[in-house]
Parts: structure tokens; C-alpha cells; sequence
């Protein structure tokens, strides 16, 4: 009566000779993979070999620094587009996390549990929005009502720093910055929220067993355990900045220059493309206009590289989270 | 403004007498109970509209050790948290009947809850050190909540007696500045001791402290517990009735009714517990014939 009434038991530990069944599932998905991807890349690099001829007339470093965008000269730089994108991204950033991430603990740790769905509920439905009737929005009410306060900031600071001077003309930067924030808030929100949310209740108990308020739960446990999927949450509202087109486009005056001031109208990558392309019928414009795509491409991988970058390292850094 | 207390404060013992009375009273002095640290009378713990704890009073004495033993599931774990407050925390439960503190109701409405987790310190089943701080800060982070401390020499001070009292000082002390969470499961859970007493709190509850630790460990927080005593009130919810029998000194056993509420069976000095119950469903749970 010893073990060899089980005569399987070393073979059952072996690996199946041949694929096995995950092996052969494994096989089918990464097939699965290059199908979709290949089709993809070839779309791509078809729609990109189009820019040849302007990269072979002004070069890749002339035509990415250049300053002037004039079609009826056939000359094109695409500074001022790069310029508009980032601005335009950073001022929406700037406004957004902080209220943003606000919100989110609101719902999570502060708001009496009714108000929580309240407040839930109608920052998902901004979310559903769609972008058009933001520009829409953005052009008849926020304009307007941001005047007196770019005029105040103009006629204060702005005497000093050029970059927050005067004329406010209302479409510009700062006004398309403001509304791609309104855009982007409800999606970094949403995610911090269920970031917060999922705070292990021993952490939030410990706190409060040992004499910790609302507040001391929040800043000890909630943010610390949080901050990688923050983070998380405010690349995947980066990404929908970058790439914001129509509502943009609507107000932010569509000037192809470098503004100095943010209150200067300017024009971003995606809201050129989309307002130009329908009438490119100078020379090299169409051309020209998806060389903006590309470089639109490069800054958008650029930037979630980096945040996949700043996010290893924050997961790093919080290690055996429990 | 007037600044709230910190913690609830106990009303002064009571200084002895400087001319000695008669021998007879003096007697009488001697022979009356232990003084009470907390006191339950006729607690009801519920979440929502179900009752876990049915109608349990508990005298608990000062400066000792009181076990709570029982089935799992009978409230051992909800009782304990309504004796700091913790349990109201949880959504849509409540408490009922009192709970005293030296004869504070802590659940009147003028009392601060806060005031009294400060006083009454727990400790968790599961050791949960706050993965982002290093172990100095997880002991410091009371102290800092609560503003009981200014100053980084207080500080270090603080620190290194509390990892001191809870037996880790050795252990941790030219790594104060690693994660909470970088120390092995035994070490957490002296580590969230050594936490709970940086609050120098007046009662500590410990919930199954020992139930993640190997038989050293559960030795070593046993001897603690014992040698706390002298400064801490002790309440240690466990389900290991040698732990019970060897550190406590008054025993309380709860079950579950019909109800599926637990409620008080009996409560007495341990060693009446162990060798003498006076029910028989103590006696057939502590013998280990029971579920
Ligand atoms: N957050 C909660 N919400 C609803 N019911 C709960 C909650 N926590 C505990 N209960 C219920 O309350 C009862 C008592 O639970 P409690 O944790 O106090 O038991 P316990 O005696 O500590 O058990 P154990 O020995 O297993 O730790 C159980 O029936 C449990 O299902
Ligand atoms: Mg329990």
C-alpha cells in the first residue's frame, strides 16, 4: 500500500509534449494580433508615404520648427500647430486635474453618500456631451463670460508678462483651453473616482481606529495608494487634449501664428487638419496638412510613452500594496 | 475658540486617605471590586436592520487582560468595534444600549468620537501598515493626526519607546526609513502595536492579534499584552483558548442564538472559565466539543 497506486503521479506534473491546448490558444490569438495589426500599419504608412514631398522640400527639422504657415506661398512650418497643441493641452491640464481629482474625492470621501450619486451621475453625463456642442458652448457662453476676467488678468499681470497681455480678442489659447478642461474633467474624474473608491477599507480603518479624521484618511491613504492610477487617469485626459479637434477649432480663432499671449487666437494640429483639408488645393497643402497628422502622432505616442515611463516608476515606488 | 479635548480624560483617582481610618474601613477598601475601565450594559450591534450582538453587558477591569471568546460569526469582532466607535463608521450600522468609560457614556451625544479612538486604541486582525510610509512614520502617524507632538526630537523619541514597549526596536532599528510593508507578517503586526500605542491611548482592543503570526511571534505579542497591562486596559478578542487562558485574567463567552445574534453565555475570572463554567455550553465550547 505505498504511492504506486497512483502510477500517473510524475507523468501528470510533466508538460504536454506538442502545443497543448493554452499553446494552441496562445498561437491562434498572437495570428489573431498580426491580422489586425498589419492592416493598420500598411493604412498608415500608405497615408504617410503621401508627406514624402514635404519632407524632401523643407527637411524633417525645417518644416517641424518652421514659423510661418502661408499655402498661397507654398510654405509650411508647423511650429505654430505644435505650439497651439501643447498650450492649449497644458492650460486644460492645469485647469482640469485639480478640479478634476477634487470632484472624484468629493464623491468618494467627502459628499453624504446621496449626494455621491447625484454628483456622479451628472459629471458622467458631461461626459456624454458631444464635442461639437462644447465648441457650440464654448463660442456663445464661455467666451463671453471669460472676457472681463482675461481683460482683468490683460490689464494687471499682462502690463508685465507678455504672455498674459492684452488685446482679448475672445477666441484664443486660453478660451480652448478652458473648454477642452470642461471636456476632459468628467474623464479624469471618473477614474480617480473608482481609483479612490477602491481603497482597501483596513487602510481607510486603520486611520480612523487610530483618532484619524475624513481628512486624514484622505491624505494618508487615499491619495498615497491612488497616485499611479491618477495618474493613469489624467494620460487618458492628456491624450483626449492632444487630439481634441471641433470643439477647438470653434474657439480658439484659428490664426496660423505663434500667439505671444494666451489670450491671442492660434490654431492646434488636429483643428488645422480638420478645417483646412476640405479646401487644400494649393500646392503641398494636403500634403502638408497630414505631415501635421504625423507629427500629431509622434507627440501623442511621445506622451503616453513617457506616462507608461512615470507610471512603472510610481508603481515601483508603492510596491506590496496589499 | 475653545480647542476639544484630545482624549477623554478619566476622572482622578481618588488620593489616599493621609490619616488612616479604622481598620474596619480600611478593610472594606480593600475588599471592593476592581476598578471598571469600560463598562457595557445591554449593547445591541446592528448593520442595518440585522442584530449581530444581542443585548451583551460586560464589566471590563482596569488593568487587565479581558478575553472574548466564541464562534465565529457570533460578534465578537462588532462588539470590540463599538466599544472605540469604529462600527458606526460602517454604512447603515448602528449601536444601541451603553457603553461607559469611567463612567463617561461615550456614546453621548457631546462626546467626540475621534476623542474616543484616541483614548481606546485597536489593533486589526490583519496587520495593515501603511504601505507608502516608512516603519518611523507608521508610528509616528498617530501622533501626527492627531497633533499630539511638535517638534522631530519628541518625535524619534515617540518612536523609538512605542517600537520599544512592542518588542520590534531591535528588529527594525537601522531600517526605520523602510516601508511599513518591507517587514515580515509577525513584525507588521508588532509594528501596528507599537502604532496603537503611539496614540498612548488608555484601552487597547486587539482583534485575533496572534492569527497571522507563527507560534514565536504569537509569544512574543503574548508576553507584550502582559507586560502592558500595568499601563493599558486589555481587550483581545481570540480563538485560541490557550492564548485565552494564559494571558487573561477575566474570560467573557459569547454564542449565537436562535436569532443568529451573539449574545453574553458567561462571564468570569479565566480560570473559572477554564476549570469551573457555569454553563454547559461554555464548558462544552472551551473542551472544545463545540461547532
Ligand atoms: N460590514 C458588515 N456588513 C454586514 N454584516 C456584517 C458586516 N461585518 C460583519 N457582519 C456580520 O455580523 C456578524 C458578526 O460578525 P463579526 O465579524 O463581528 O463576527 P466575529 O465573531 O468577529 O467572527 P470571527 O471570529 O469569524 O472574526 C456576522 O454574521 C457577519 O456576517
Ligand atoms: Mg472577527
Amino acid at each position: 500500500m505505498t504511492t504506486t497506486s497512483r502510477p500517473q503521479g510524475i507523468h501528470a506534473l510533466r508538460r504536454p509534449r506538442g502545443l497543448g491546448q493554452d499553446g494552441v490558444f496562445r498561437l491562434t490569438l498572437r495570428v489573431v494580433a498580426v491580422l489586425i495589426v498589419i492592416p493598420v500599419l500598411w493604412m498608415m504608412v500608405d497615408t504617410f508615404a503621401e508627406t514624402v514631398p514635404v519632407w524632401e522640400r523643407f527637411g524633417i527639422p525645417g518644416f517641424v520648427t518652421g514659423l510661418r504657415w502661408a499655402p498661397s506661398f507654398t510654405i509650411y512650418g508647423a511650429l505654430p500647430f505644435i505650439y497651439g497643441t501643447l498650450l492649449t493641452s497644458a492650460i486644460a491640464m492645469v485647469i482640469a486635474v485639480p478640479v478634476a481629482v477634487l470632484i472624484a474625492l468629493l464623491i468618494t470621501e467627502i459628499l453624504p453618500p446621496r449626494a455621491r450619486t447625484w454628483v456622479a451621475v451628472a459629471v458622467d453625463l458631461l461626459a456624454a456631451i458631444p464635442s461639437v456642442v462644447y465648441g457650440l458652448w464654448g463660442l456663445l457662453v464661455l467666451v463671453p463670460v471669460l472676457r472681463p476676467f482675461e481683460q482683468a488678468v490683460a490689464g494687471t499681470a499682462g502690463k508685465v508678462v507678455p504672455f498674459l497681455a492684452g488685446p482679448t480678442p475672445g477666441p484664443s489659447y486660453f478660451a480652448a483651453g478652458v473648454v477642452v478642461s470642461i471636456m476632459i474633467i468628467p474623464i479624469i474624474a471618473a477614474l480617480s473616482r473608482e481609483v479612490f473608491a477602491a481603497t482597501p477599507r483596513l487602510q481607510r480603518e486603520a486611520v480612523r481606529a487610530l483618532g484619524g479624521t475624513r481628512w486624514d484618511v484622505i491624505r494618508t491613504v487615499v491619495i498615497p495608494l491612488g497616485r499611479s492610477g491618477v495618474l493613469a487617469a489624467i494620460i487618458l485626459g492628456l491624450a483626449r487634449a492632444i487630439g481634441e479637434t471641433i470643439a477647438v477649432t470653434m474657439v480658439i480663432g484659428n490664426a496660423p501664428k505663434i500667439g505671444a499671449s494666451i489670450f491671442s487666437p492660434g490654431f492646434t494640429l488636429a483643428s488645422v487638419i480638420a478645417n483646412e483639408f476640405n479646401e487644400a488645393n494649393q500646392e503641398l497643402h494636403p500634403e502638408a496638412l497630414i505631415a501635421l497628422g504625423l507629427v500629431l502622432l509622434v507627440i501623442s505616442v511621445l506622451v503616453n510613452g513617457l506616462a507608461i515611463l512615470i507610471r512603472q516608476r510610481f508603481a515601483r515606488g508603492v510596491g506590496r500594496v496589499v | 475658540m475653545t480647542t476639544t479635548p484630545i482624549r477623554l480624560q478619566p476622572p482622578p483617582v481618588e488620593p489616599a486617605p493621609v490619616v488612616s481610618v479604622s481598620a474596619a474601613s480600611h478593610n472594606a477598601k480593600m475588599l471592593e471590586p476592581a476598578e471598571l475601565s469600560v463598562e457595557l450594559s445591554g449593547v445591541n450591534a446592528f448593520y442595518g436592520s440585522r442584530r449581530v450582538v444581542r443585548d451583551i453587558s460586560l464589566p471590563v477591569r482596569s488593568n487587565a487582560i479581558t478575553a472574548i471568546i466564541g464562534p465565529s460569526g457570533c460578534g465578537k469582532s462588532t462588539l470590540l468595534r463599538c466599544i472605540n466607535r469604529m462600527h458606526e463608521l460602517t454604512p447603515g450600522a448602528h449601536v444601541e444600549g451603553r457603553i461607559e468609560y469611567h463612567g463617561i457614556d461615550l456614546y453621548a451625544p457631546d462626546i467626540d468620537p475621534v476623542a474616543v479612538r484616541r483614548t481606546i486604541g485597536m489593533v486589526f486582525q490583519q496587520p495593515n501598515p501603511f504601505p507608502t510610509m516608512s516603519i518611523h512614520d507608521n508610528v509616528a502617524a498617530p501622533a501626527r493626526f492627531n497633533g499630539l507632538i511638535a517638534g522631530k526630537a519628541a518625535e524619534h523619541d515617540l518612536v523609538e519607546r512605542c517600537l520599544r514597549q512592542a518588542a520590534l526596536w531591535d528588529e527594525v532599528k537601522d531600517k526605520l526609513k523602510a516601508g511599513g510593508t518591507s517587514l515580515s507578517g509577525g513584525q507588521q503586526q508588532r509594528l501596528c502595536i507599537a502604532r496603537a500605542l503611539a496614540l498612548e491611548p488608555d484601552v487597547l482592543l486587539m482583534d485575533e492579534p496572534c492569527s497571522a503570526l507563527d507560534p514565536i511571534a504569537t509569544l512574543q505579542v503574548e508576553n507584550l499584552m502582559v507586560e502592558l497591562k500595568r499601563d493599558y486596559t486589555i481587550i483581545i478578542v481570540t480563538h485560541n483558548m490557550q492564548q485565552a487562558s494564559r494571558v487573561s485574567d477575566q474570560t467573557a463567552f459569547l454564542t449565537m442564538g436562535d436569532d443568529r445574534a451573539g449574545y453574553l453565555v458567561e462571564m468570569a475570572d479565566t480560570v473559572e472559565i477554564f476549570t469551573n463554567p457555569r454553563q454547559q455550553l461554555t464548558e462544552d465550547y472551551v473542551s472544545g466539543r463545540f461547532g
